[in-house]
């Protein structure tokens, strides 16, 4: 990984800088348009999320690029009020906020890899990675 | 004390403003003013340290002042070399009065410091007011002008409307999409509305949702809503979303949303077949002849 860079998330536009930064850097390790728009729609989730629930934190990309295989890796954490019902907040239909509660199980089914760590009242981190084919 | 400082800046206003100049030019290399031409750098310099002196001499921020921050302002200079100006102008003033000075005592060093303070950070202050001002004013303008186009709605034909959305959809614009709909449907008594999403970039759970819901309302008040201008990538995250957008009609593009309108009010678009006959008929003529 050589490249790394944060976007703060505190507005609701800034859910729209990432979304931009995240899908220039999936457009520049070579990602064709289908995977930029699941990349770019995953981290409106996790971006949303995290102003939504928590209010305030970050979601920062990594370029990976490994000997075998390239990819990206995006990481939304925030130290938020964590979630209780981990195992219900990746069942789809859930929702605590009235939304479609596709969010999160969206976001695993976009990308390829899906890693959730949450402890009430520490905060959320997500890493998801999507490995360009 | 200070009429003395002020008098040591005024008397040697020339050996100041030549320091000044310098140190200006020096810092000018590298940034930028580069593209700016000589001469152009250099009136503007010039007419700078005079509004500096001006407002120093007077003790007060003249309107000077306002009207050379407002002509840079037009012409794009930018806010840093308004600022860099003045910090050299703080250095060079108190390099010089201290150079001046016989004694070398702390008290008068701080006081010296203070007093070109006193006269640098008004007119920083008041610059930067001026600069911000500015930005503030076009930040908001070009709100109300983003405002004016986020939700357009436009009555093609008898009973069909259609609404163009373009760009990024956050809740401000969700719910003036969610107004503007349902008041046009109402208004121009439309039986079928064409929402058109060619033009958003990324379709996720909460766009999703805001389009869902306002269909939804348009259905209780008794019209259609078709969902047209799905690409095949926003088709494809909305599958791996998992989005239900079954409830209502969906097309790939504007024409053919527009064609099954067109079927659900009874009516269809025909070709005239008439004129060309006639102009066949024309050309043949011709052709006799």
């Amino acid at each position: 990984m050589d490249l790394q860079s944060c976007v703060n998330i505190k507005k609701e536009w800034d859910i729209v800088g990432a979304r931009q930064i995240g899908r220039d850097i999936a457009k520049k390790i070579g990602f064709g348009t289908v995977d930029q728009a699941r990349i770019a729609t995953a981290i409106s989730e996790l971006a949303r999320n995290i102003y939504l629930y928590a209010g305030r934190g970050k979601v920062c990309f990594e370029a990976i690029d490994d000997l075998n295989h390239k990819g990206i890796r995006i990481i939304a954490s925030d130290e938020g009020p964590g979630i209780r019902e981990l195992t219900d907040v990746m069942e789809d239909g859930f929702s605590t906020s009235g939304g479609l509660g596709a969010g999160l199980p969206g976001v695993k089914r976009l990308m390829d890899e899906f890693d959730i760590k949450s402890e009430e009242g520490q905060g959320t981190e997500i890493k998801a990675v999507k490995w360009l084919r | 004390m200070d009429d003395k400082l002020k008098n040591i800046v005024l008397e040697n206003s020339n050996e100041i403003v030549k320091l000044w100049l310098e140190e200006v030019h020096k810092n000018r290399t590298n940034d930028y003013t580069t593209n700016i031409s000589e001469e152009m750098f250099e009136s503007t310099n010039r007419e700078f340290v005079n509004v500096i002196f001006t407002s120093i001499e007077k003790e007060d921020l003249s309107s000077d002042l306002d009207n050379y921050s407002e002509r840079l302002l037009n012409l794009g200079w930018p806010l840093s070399y308004l600022t860099d100006g003045m910090q050299a102008f703080r250095r060079v003033t108190v390099d010089f009065i201290l150079k001046q000075a016989e004694t070398s005592d702390a008290d008068y060093f701080s006081t010296v410091l203070r007093k070109v303070d006193d006269w640098v950070e008004p007119i920083i202050k008041q610059l930067v007011n001026k600069y911000s001002g500015n930005w503030e004013n076009i930040v908001s303008l070009q709100r109300n002008a983003l405002q004016e186009l986020s939700a357009p709605l436009i009555p093609v034909m008898d009973n069909i409307t259609i609404m163009p959305l373009i760009g990024t959809i956050d809740t401000e614009r969700a719910k003036l999409i969610m107004e503007n709909l349902l008041d046009g449907v109402i208004k121009h008594n439309a039986d079928v509305v064409l929402i058109d999403i060619t033009g958003v970039p990324v379709v996720d759970t909460m766009v999703a949702h805001h389009i869902i819901q306002a269909s939804e309302a348009v259905r209780l008040i008794g019209s259609t809503c078709i969902l047209v201008g799905i690409r095949p990538e926003i088709a494809q995250t909305i599958v791996n979303l998992g989005i239900d957008l079954g409830k209502f009609p969906t097309k790939s593009s504007l024409r053919k949303g527009f064609q099954s309108a067109l079927e659900l009010t009874n009516r269809k678009i025909e070709t005239i077949q008439q004129d060309d006959a006639e102009i066949e008929n024309l050309l043949d003529s011709l052709n006799r002849e």
